[in-house]
């Protein structure tokens, strides 16, 4: 940064800031962007390493484990067996960092604020001071969220979804008590946190785009952000109602969500309330959810295979079509999440329908996926890499999802671990694989410097067989009846013969690929790390792509452009374009005379 | 600000970039934006409400009968002064209108004037709806009753005065004899909730605070009905419209009242967890969704005062436009609408 010079030659304000200013509390987007990538990394490893001790669990039952005791201590883990309600607290808690933190705050919140400004020209959010409220709103719910962790008490233990009455109920077990309280008040900071953020990144887009930056020449990461933070408005508010009727059940004695329990022998006063009802608002948010996590990942490999295949995106106009039908009929096939509540069958089968309309928005992006690779010139850089494992893991995730979408079929797999692998390889892994993929792309515009291509290799490759060492044989175990948030089946009589010892096989084999997974992110983390202090200078636009971003200098400098913002003339796609000298015409180059945009 | 929107530009132009297609700043779509998130808050709360009450098995309490009190003028005024509070609140939605439009013609002392007005119409509405709170809690003087064959009734008629409590047997404050004439009403609801009342309708007795037993002295309750909520072995449920099928005073409904009233089995006013108009999560609804909207009405009559001064101060004047007022008229103007709503579900449906 102080390579550029400060001062008179800016038509904008620019001066020297303090370290508190700069990196703490700075209202610059790309900075913000980081401090989010990087509290998304520290709540993406925390929970990866709780699904690694409740994995040890299923895989060897009740055998002692150095490692447990280690991280748990003899409460949670006395003589190195998981404690049963601290399996719950590890399972929930790996949820909720893991769909919340790393994949909801940390994927949107890294990029959007990186992109946002830089890819449509824009000097910065629209409000920069929001910008920042918004990242240490989630901070300090990240905060809370870890902290409960180390609760006496433990952790929230009701699950992600936290369905009443578990969650409603401090005494039903010890995490539903402090622990749950903390999850709450985490939470409700964090959806404002996401409020903050949606409502500048819808504002920017709208508002802040350069000259000649129409929404059909904007990048498809721009679209998705756009429709991801659309999403985020209109959903989470719903959370915040279905939380707070949850926070007077807890508090105030009522009754929204509880009726007719009997709690150790003794019913409880609460009638008339409806468990079902918070479903309901549960997944309203929950599904639109599912592809705030998935839209900009999709956006990220979009950019990513473009470029790296040398070739225009196919159906640039479909895939904005394809995200905005995702974004609206996200809206209306929460009740799939709900099969067995005793849903009315036809009521049951109208969401079948809307669930089953989602494949043919998600098949064009597949299918525009893969012809935009077919006969690209195709550079494998890691980036490419994660994108390309990308479209495999929604397609294999997406093909179980048409299944579940079926009731006839979901309530003979529902809460099974067939249903368990379907949401982490088409959400969770997509969504990881679109994360990678944007860092180490985006790399050289966050840290100016070139992260190591040959690790980033291994750490794909370790990454994706363990990803479907881990999840493939899941679908097995889900087939076989084994229902998720088990701690141990071999205390219920119901499991036996072969199926039983399947299970029980099967679960090695997972544990053994989490492992392996696992330990594979170390690459990533080394290479992360070392690349941002020792990595290889940057050019200024590494992969030859077209979109603004590169047309900035590789320094840092506040309102992103150290002249005139630029103006642009034609969409980011112009790859190979025939006839032209280049095979990339950044944005910012004029038509020629007769040349047709694309 | 004004006239902007009026311009004729074609849709290339406007979504081409540089400047905002709406010809709105930042702010104002922010403003917008988040008044469509809060309408799904305020959604979800109203869907989760419906919800409820259609799964409910009691029969829902009618608005016009559970409102129909006024401030010093007692009840029998169904529903009158809800809409009196309602039409401040809409009208104060108008002056905040006219605050805006001052602004536009920049004429700081119509924003000043009208804003105020605005101001003191949030604060009618919070105090009213402190009032009606106030009365949902306290409930009527009768309560809900649960009669002895265990079905659930409320009371029409007019509740007989309590002339005096007479002390028949001595405690720590009260003499025999010593005649209790203060906060009698309360006293008589505490008892009966606590199972302190004995006798029967005629010959009633109350056990005081005090360790003191007294007579209760008080005028007959005439005209007294039973409308059966839910019913029991032997009463069914009344229909709201036919009086008819109420229980009446000639097929004895004091002395069942009475009985119940003995036995505690009585709910007076509502609470977070009980309420003697209906099902426990119709109060429960009322008061989270009522008080929800009641905190947005508070938050936007602090964010109005703070806007007001700073109009007083001209900070807005010196900038050239009032778009802070317009800001907050939006949020102000949401606040009202929600009402509308909420209005709509809890008092007239």
């Amino acid at each position: 940064m102080a390579a550029v010079a400060h001062g008179a030659d800016h038509g904008h304000d620019h001066h020297e800031e303090s370290f508190v200013s700069k990196y703490i509390f700075s209202q610059d987007h790309k900075m913000i962007g980081k401090q989010f990538l990087m509290t998304a990394v520290f709540m993406g490893l925390v929970a990866m390493l709780l699904s690694i001790l409740f994995r040890i669990q299923l895989a060897w039952p009740g055998e002692s484990s150095d490692f447990l005791s280690m991280f748990l201590g003899e409460k949670w883990a006395p003589n190195g067996i998981l404690n049963n309600e601290m399996y719950l607290g590890l399972v929930t808690i790996h949820g909720t960092l893991m769909v919340f933190f790393l994949l909801t705050g940390g994927l949107s919140g890294t990029f959007s604020n990186l992109l946002i400004p830089l890819q449509i020209g824009a000097r910065d959010m629209a409000s920069g001071f929001l910008n920042m409220l918004s990242y240490w709103l989630f901070f300090l719910s990240s905060l809370i969220m870890f902290a409960s962790l180390f609760i006496e008490t433990g952790p929230a233990m009701a699950g992600w979804t936290i369905y009443p009455p578990l969650s409603a109920l401090p005494q039903a077990v010890s995490g539903s008590g402090l622990g749950m309280t903390m999850w709450l008040t985490s939470m409700t900071i964090f959806i404002a946190s996401s409020l903050i953020g949606s409502l500048n990144y819808i504002v920017t887009v709208l508002n802040l785009r350069t000259t000649g930056m129409k929404m059909t020449r904007m990048p498809l990461t721009i679209w998705a952000f756009l429709v991801t933070a659309i999403l985020g408005v209109l959903s989470f508010p719903v959370l915040l109602s279905a939380a707070l009727l949850l926070l007077m059940d807890r508090t105030m004695g009522t009754s929204f969500y509880l009726s007719d329990i009997i709690v150790g022998g003794e019913m409880l006063e609460n009638v008339g309330g409806s468990p079902v009802l918070y479903q309901h608002l549960f997944w309203f948010l929950g599904h639109p959810e599912v592809y705030i996590v998935l839209l900009p990942a999709l956006g990220l490999s979009s950019e990513i295979i473009s470029t790296n295949s040398r070739k225009p995106i196919f159906g640039y106009r479909a895939m904005i079509g394809s995200i905005l039908a995702i974004g609206f009929l996200s809206f209306i096939v929460w009740g799939h999440h709900m099969f067995v509540t005793g849903m009315n069958p036809f009521l049951g089968s109208v969401f079948v329908f809307t669930t089953l309309l989602i494949a043919i928005p998600s098949a064009v992006k597949v299918f525009n996926y893969l012809t935009t690779l077919w006969k690209g010139s195709i550079t494998y850089t890691p980036a490419m890499l994660f994108a390309v494992g990308l479209v495999s893991t929604f397609i294999t995730g997406g093909v179980t999802g048409i299944i579940l979408a079926d009731s006839a079929l979901d309530i003979a797999v529902h809460d099974t671990y067939f249903v368990v692998a379907h949401f982490h390889i088409v959400m969770g892994m997509s969504a990881v694989f679109g994360m990678f993929a944007g860092v180490y792309h985006w790399f050289p515009k966050m840290y100016g410097k070139m992260m190591n291509n040959r690790l980033g290799y291994v750490h794909f490759w370790i990454t994706i067989v363990g990803a479907y060492g881990v999840f493939f044989p899941m679908h097995f175990v889900g087939l076989a009846g084994a229902p998720r948030r088990y701690y141990d089946y071999s205390v219920y009589e119901g499991f036996s013969g072969d199926a039983y010892e399947m299970i029980l096989d099967l679960n090695v084999i997972i544990t053994v690929f989490a492992i392996i997974a696992a330990l594979g992110q170390i690459v990533f983390l080394f290479n992360l790390f070392v690349s941002i202090f020792r990595g290889q200078a940057a050019p200024q636009n590494p992969w030859r792509s077209n979109t603004l971003e590169w047309t900035t200098p590789v320094e840092h400098v506040h309102g992103n452009w150290p002249g005139e913002l630029p103006t642009v003339h034609r969409w980011p796609y112009d790859y190979s374009k025939p006839g032209m000298e280049e095979d990339f015409i950044p944005q910012t180059t004029p038509l020629m005379a007769g040349e047709e945009e694309h | 600000m004004a006239g902007h929107a009026t311009k004729e530009i074609d849709s290339a132009t406007l979504w081409g970039g540089k400047g905002s297609p709406f010809s709105a700043s930042y702010g104002k779509l922010m403003m917008w934006f988040f008044l469509v998130s809060d309408a799904l808050t305020f959604g979800g709360l109203l869907v989760a409400y419906g919800y409820t009450r259609y799964s409910t098995q009691g029969t829902w309490p009618i608005g016009e009968e559970t409102f129909e009190a006024l401030p010093f003028l007692g009840n029998g005024y169904p529903l009158a002064y809800v809409a009196l509070m309602t039409f401040i609140l809409i009208v104060s939605s108008v002056t905040m209108v006219l605050a805006v439009e001052a602004g536009h013609r920049m004429d700081k002392k119509g924003v000043i004037k009208w804003m105020l007005a605005t101001i003191i119409g949030g604060f009618f509405f919070l105090g009213s709806q402190a009032w009606e709170w106030s009365h949902f809690i306290h409930g009527t003087p009768f309560g809900k009753v649960t009669l002895n064959d265990g079905s659930v009734a409320v009371v029409k008629g007019d509740f007989g005065a309590i002339e005096n409590f007479e002390v028949i047997e001595a405690g720590h404050h009260h003499a025999v004899g010593d005649l209790v004439t203060e906060d009698l009403l309360h006293e008589f609801q505490h008892a009966a909730q606590a199972g302190h009342l004995h006798g029967t309708a005629d010959n009633l007795t109350i056990h005081l605070h005090d360790g003191s037993v007294a007579k209760v002295n008080k005028a007959a309750d005439e005209n007294l009905q039973l409308i059966i909520k839910e019913a029991g072995t032997k009463h069914a449920i009344s229909s709201a419209a036919d009086e008819s099928t109420r229980v009446t005073a000639e097929e004895g409904a004091v002395a069942e009242y009475y009985e119940a009233l003995t036995k505690g089995a009585v709910i007076y006013g509502a609470n977070m967890t009980q309420n003697e108009y209906g099902p426990d999560q119709y109060g429960q609804f009322f008061f989270f969704i009522t008080g929800f909207h009641g905190f947005h009405v508070f938050s936007g009559v602090i964010i109005n005062i703070i806007i007001f001064l700073g109009v007083l101060r001209g900070i807005y004047h010196q900038r050239g436009h009032y778009e802070m007022v317009e800001k907050t008229g939006l949020y102000w103007h949401f606040v009202d609408l929600v009402w509308v709503f909420v209005f709509t579900f809890f008092y007239l449906i």
